[in-house]
């Protein structure tokens, strides 16, 4: 197959050149150190931007399913600097300390919030060559960064020393931890059809096809399980009982003003990207351009378009599913939330996992 | 530098607004002592921010509130301002909107989500009962007038007051907040309470 | 045998009002044994507590009025019994024969100071528990409770007194939450307790073992002030109580008013009167279906419901000049006229609504995450909600056929066709189906009234000076969201000896404990959601 262009865009000489350069007038220590630097600063502002854009497209998306005009006066006609002006206001706001909570807990627990999401963002591969983190058990580093997201909720919940929160913060716990088992799972059965655990070979092992067409049945029922499970970890409707606005006022979060509030509210949107990030790297080929085996010539056309720009268009595409279903479906009850898993979902998954090894050892996957 | 005593609020005229000599006096004793470049220019920047983003705690305690939840639906749209982010936590809210009728019981709930507000807080009275007591002034058992208990920014009468007229209430709050000085010290005029023993 | 016989033949000492209403006095030491004989009378069993109507006569003492309907055969009684003693007031209480008593002795306890005897929980309902005095009373000094601004402390326990052998009184300390009790605050401020309702709830878990709710965070007096004002000024405070209902708030005093005044008002005002509660109970119906969504967690169909009551509010806009308070009843007749395309914009709107309710039903109704979470939540047995007064929509959904437009009709009711909705379920979603259902019954009425409206006045020519002759009255509608009653006591002044409005609210308030036990918090919304009460009518 022609994969030129694939490689004309692969960004790894570039930053094979640019490491070159740096050590050939410094030591390599030190280029390192400032290679790190410039990529931390380049993820957050990245993460930054990136909100700013999921909580616009919130916003509009909403509002189109509701009938509505969404933010339209903010800066031009569009309401582009509506989110901008969120931000700016967030940032000078107040910080509250509270007279009996466990102070350092307390302030702990954004950060870790963050960080999680922050790390998880991290793997996700934008490009051939184009991954920040790279180990050959990516996947396996996401399920447990991931992870520690829910510690920081727990943390929050706990050390506000509020009622709405600890229950808030319990519903979440428990949620989180089940619905692990769905995405840990679906995760299994898709490294187990790539045969890696390496974010970048999984997406490299899906260049004839993505898996979600090479695994056709299996891996489609494997893919909505994912959804669902991803939907319910990034702690969003239907699934967003940790914070239900209407019985637990803000949940969690209650407690937290300021920019400590903020963090819990960019890592809410970041973590749906970094779901829907996920998702698009198992199932539909991550930064893969879209192939057809045996047509070279509409293969060789797909591949001019660059792999970030497939990688970001099919995770919005993704986000929005996901925006679809929390503005259609009305919340779930706690207990109906963990019927769902252990009766339903982890049962299925078990047993897709199972299917695909025998598709696996009888070939039937393509 | 030349204060600019005039705030532009989108598809508002200037002379449209009815209170502008108090917005002026207002720029004026703000800055009695003189206005820095520098700060005056962070100043604009933040202003603009905090007015463009105003979320609401809706204190609805009657008949305004359901005109507010008119408000939010998609006729008159205030996710056009972007003012559609309500908040239910005092925590993170930057106004609250008091709707209805304050009685003697109420009172020190307000008061207490008041204090619970984080820095810079606003607070907006709708509605006849809120501002005065309304028909009920003669109640035992009503506050007449919520700026006897917490200090009022704006006040929208009517009872209820159209959607039309929260939409005036809410731009001329983010005048108020256009020429406010955010960089020293002016938004806290409250003294600091005295230590508990 | 008439009703009055009967209990003649009980309580020799009854008497019957002449003017007025026909209540029936009886002495106190004789009521409590009266209310048992009627309450599980075997032919017509008064088992409906309309209202407790506490009240302060003076000299002769304070007292309350018993207002009962049969769930039967729908006779109504008025009952009145009264004790000299100002200072030490006590009554036999009624709370365990019917549940709605409960709160009622409560709320006459908070206004008048009668303490019942036997009741389990005689705390203020409305007032703050360090009030001093009791409002109500004539001889009551208005400036004696200045504001007090520091916070409030609940106790959790409460007075029960009961009568010892010798005679005596004794006070007796019940327990309402424990100390070990996981006790949340839902309230006042939050979102969906629809309003300033305070409730606070003990957990096991996210399980709710008992619920109390405190009302009275937006109580302001409207009985107390209405006392002071002439007959047509009253009128002003019924569109605060119910919003929702503000058209039939309205119309109920002001039948009350005209049925005691002896005034007749014209067709046409009747038929004016009888659309615009309709019209606005499908505008409460909206809103209802727009708040059971939001508080469900789903945002969309909020708006639908919204959009449609819109339209509802521009057509009642351009008749009355008011979106949501529209004062549009006055004694006599209607304020204005209707305007020429009222007729026409009605049945656009009707076409309208009929096209759209299918989304309605596609998006929420059918959807299984709701459906889950309705069925079989929050169940109330047709007894319960007889017992605890839970009328309307509540009401119907437990199989209590309890529309007073189809039992006692008024306006122009007797002249329509049409079917009083009735579930059987009593959980939230017959509820909720009850007034999704409602609204295209409003619909059918509203399609055969809008074009056989009569010419003629819409308002007939009423004395300046209103004045009403002695005795009580009273005028019941079907509001909204449940039997709301107009009760008013002349003395033959131009203002009101004592004007009561039963609330809507209160017994669906006062259900919350008994719906909710044992369901999840998510529940309690749900619950809270599909009973459709608004909190200032509850509190007045």
């Amino acid at each position: 197959m022609n994969q030129s262009f694939l490689d004309y865009y692969n960004l790894q000489p570039l930053f094979m050149a640019i490491h070159s350069a740096l050590c050939s007038i410094m030591p390599e220590g030190l280029a390192i150190f400032l290679e790190g630097l410039v990529v931390a600063v380049l993820i957050l502002i990245m993460y930054a931007v990136l909100a700013i854009i999921l909580i616009y497209m919130e916003r509009k998306v909403c509002a189109k399913f509701q009938c509505r005009i969404g933010p339209n006066r903010v800066g031009g006609k569009g309401g582009l600097l509506q989110v901008p002006a969120d931000v700016l206001k967030i940032l000078t706001k107040e910080i509250i300390e509270l007279k009996n909570s466990d102070h350092f807990l307390y302030a702990l627990a954004p950060f870790l919030v963050i960080m999680a999401s922050i790390l998880t963002f991290s793997c996700l591969p934008w490009n051939k060559g184009g991954e920040i983190l790279h180990m050959n058990i990516g996947i396996f580093f996401v399920l447990a960064a991931s992870s520690i997201g829910v510690l920081g909720i727990l943390l929050a919940g706990w050390s506000s020393n509020s009622k709405y929160t600890i229950i808030g913060a319990v519903r979440s716990g428990a949620m989180i931890i089940s619905y692990e088992l769905s995405i840990g799972l679906t995760v299994l059965t898709m490294v187990m059809m790539s045969g890696t655990m390496d974010i970048q070979q999984i997406v490299a092992s899906q260049a004839d096809g993505w898996n979600i067409f090479k695994g056709h049945i299996v891996a489609i029922a494997a893919f909505i399980i994912f959804l669902i499970a991803g939907n319910a970890e990034a702690n969003r409707g239907p699934f967003d009982l940790a914070e239900a606005e209407q019985e637990l006022t803000a949940g969690y979060h209650t407690e937290y003003s300021g920019m400590h509030f903020g963090f819990f509210y960019l890592a809410e949107y970041l973590n749906l990207f970094i779901t829907s990030g996920i998702a698009t790297t198992l199932f539909l080929g991550g930064w893969m351009p879209f192939h057809i085996a045996g047509l070279d010539g509409f293969n060789a056309v797909m591949d001019y378009i660059p792999g970030v720009i497939w990688f970001v268009g099919k995770t919005f595409f993704i986000v929005f599913l996901l925006m679809w279903i929390r503005w259609t479906f009305p919340r779930l009850r706690i207990d109906q939330v963990l019927t769902l898993e252990w009766k339903y979902l982890m049962p299925a998954s078990l047993l897709i996992l199972l299917l695909m090894t025998v598709c696996k050892v009888f070939g039937l996957v393509f | 530098m030349e204060v600019k005593k005039r705030t532009a609020i989108r598809s508002m005229e200037y002379g449209d607004f009815k209170n502008n000599d108090y917005l002026e006096k207002m720029v004026d004793e703000l800055n009695r002592d003189g206005a820095g470049v520098i700060l005056t220019t962070i100043d604009e920047v933040i202003n603009w921010g905090r007015s463009n983003s105003l979320w609401t705690l809706n204190f609805g305690t009657s008949c305004c509130a359901i005109e507010f939840m008119a408000l939010g639906a998609a006729r008159y749209d205030m996710a056009r301002f972007g003012f559609e982010v309500t908040r239910n936590s005092p925590r993170q809210a930057d106004l609250i909107m008091v709707m209805g009728t304050i009685t003697y019981k109420m009172a020190p709930v307000l008061k207490r989500l008041y204090d619970q507000m984080a820095e810079p807080k606003y607070v907006v009275a709708v509605g006849g009962c809120t501002i005065t007591g309304g028909p009920f002034i003669k109640s035992y058992h009503v506050v007449n007038g919520i700026d006897k208990i917490i200090p009022v920014d704006v006040f929208i009468p009517g009872c209820p007051p159209r959607p039309e007229a929260f939409y005036y209430g809410m731009m001329q709050l983010q005048r108020k907040i256009k020429v406010e000085k955010f960089l020293g010290g002016v938004n806290r005029q409250e003294k600091e309470p005295k230590e508990e023993k | 045998m008439n009703i009055q016989e009967k209990i003649a033949q009980l309580v020799p000492g009854m008497t019957v009002a002449e003017q007025g209403e026909a209540v029936i006095t009886v002495p106190a030491d004789s009521f409590r044994k009266l209310a048992e004989a009627l309450r599980y009378d075997k032919d017509e069993p008064m088992d409906y507590l309309r209202d407790i109507v506490g009240m302060d006569w003076g000299e002769d003492g304070l007292g309350a009025l018993y207002y009962l309907e049969s769930s039967k055969t729908y006779t109504r009684i008025i009952l009145k019994t009264l004790t000299a003693d100002r200072e030490n007031a006590f009554l036999p209480s009624v709370s365990d024969l019917w549940k709605t008593a409960e709160i009622k002795e409560r709320e006459a306890y908070d206004f008048f100071g009668i303490r019942f005897l036997n009741h389990p929980d005689m705390r203020r309902i409305f007032l703050r528990e360090d009030w001093k005095g009791y409002p109500m009373r004539k001889d009551y000094d208005m400036s004696s409770n200045p504001l007090n601004m520091e916070n409030e402390e609940n106790a959790d326990t409460t007075d029960e007194y009961y009568l010892n052998p010798d005679g005596t009184i004794a006070d007796q300390k019940n327990i309402v939450f424990d100390e070990k009790d996981f006790v949340i605050n839902i309230g006042p401020q939050h979102p969906s307790t629809h309003g300033v309702l305070r409730m606070r709830a003990s957990l096991d878990g996210e399980t709710i073992c008992k619920i109390d709710p405190i009302c009275g965070y937006i109580h302001r007096g409207v009985e107390k002030i209405s006392e002071s004002l002439t007959y047509p000024q009253t009128l002003a405070m019924t569109d605060r109580l119910d919003y929702l209902s503000a058209h039939q708030n309205r119309h109920a005093l002001c039948m009350c008013i005209e049925k005691a005044a002896g005034i007749e008002i014209s067709e046409r005002a009747q038929y004016i009167r009888t659309i615009m509660d309709e019209l606005q109970r499908i505008d409460s119906h909206l809103l209802f279906y727009s708040c059971v969504v939001m508080d469900m967690g789903g945002l969309t169909p909020f708006f639908y419901g919204f959009r449609e009551r819109e339209m509802i509010l521009d057509i009642m806009e351009e008749t009355t000049g008011g979106r949501l308070i529209q004062n549009y009843n006055m004694i006599g007749g209607v304020q204005a006229d209707i305007q020429p395309d009222f007729q026409r914009k009605v049945k656009e709107f009707i076409k309208h609504m009929r096209s759209v309710i299918k989304d309605y039903h596609d998006i929420f109704t059918g959807n299984v995450i709701a459906r889950t979470r309705m069925e079989g939540v929050g169940v109330l047995t047709k007894e319960q909600v007889i017992s605890l007064g839970a009328t309307g929509g509540t009401g119907r959904a437990s199989g209590w056929s309890n529309d007073v437009r189809k039992h006692h009709p008024y306006g122009v009711y007797d002249k329509v066709d049409f079917k009083e909705i009735l579930y059987t379920e009593g959980d939230c979603f017959a509820r909720y189906m009850i007034r999704m259902d409602e609204i295209m019954e409003s619909c059918n009425i509203l399609e055969q009234l809008i074009d056989n409206i009569p010419e003629g006045e819409y308002r007939v020519k009423t004395k300046p000076i209103i004045k009403l002759p002695e005795g009580n009255f009273s005028a019941s509608v079907e509001s909204s969201r449940g039997e709301f009653c107009v009760m008013i006591e002349s003395h033959g002044d131009k203002t009101p000896y004592r004007l009561h409005y039963r609330s809507t609210g209160l017994p669906l308030v006062h259900s919350m404990d008994t719906a909710c036990r044992g369901n999840k918090i998510a529940d309690l919304i749900a619950i809270g959601a599909t009973l459709d009460y608004v909190v200032p009518d509850i509190d007045r």
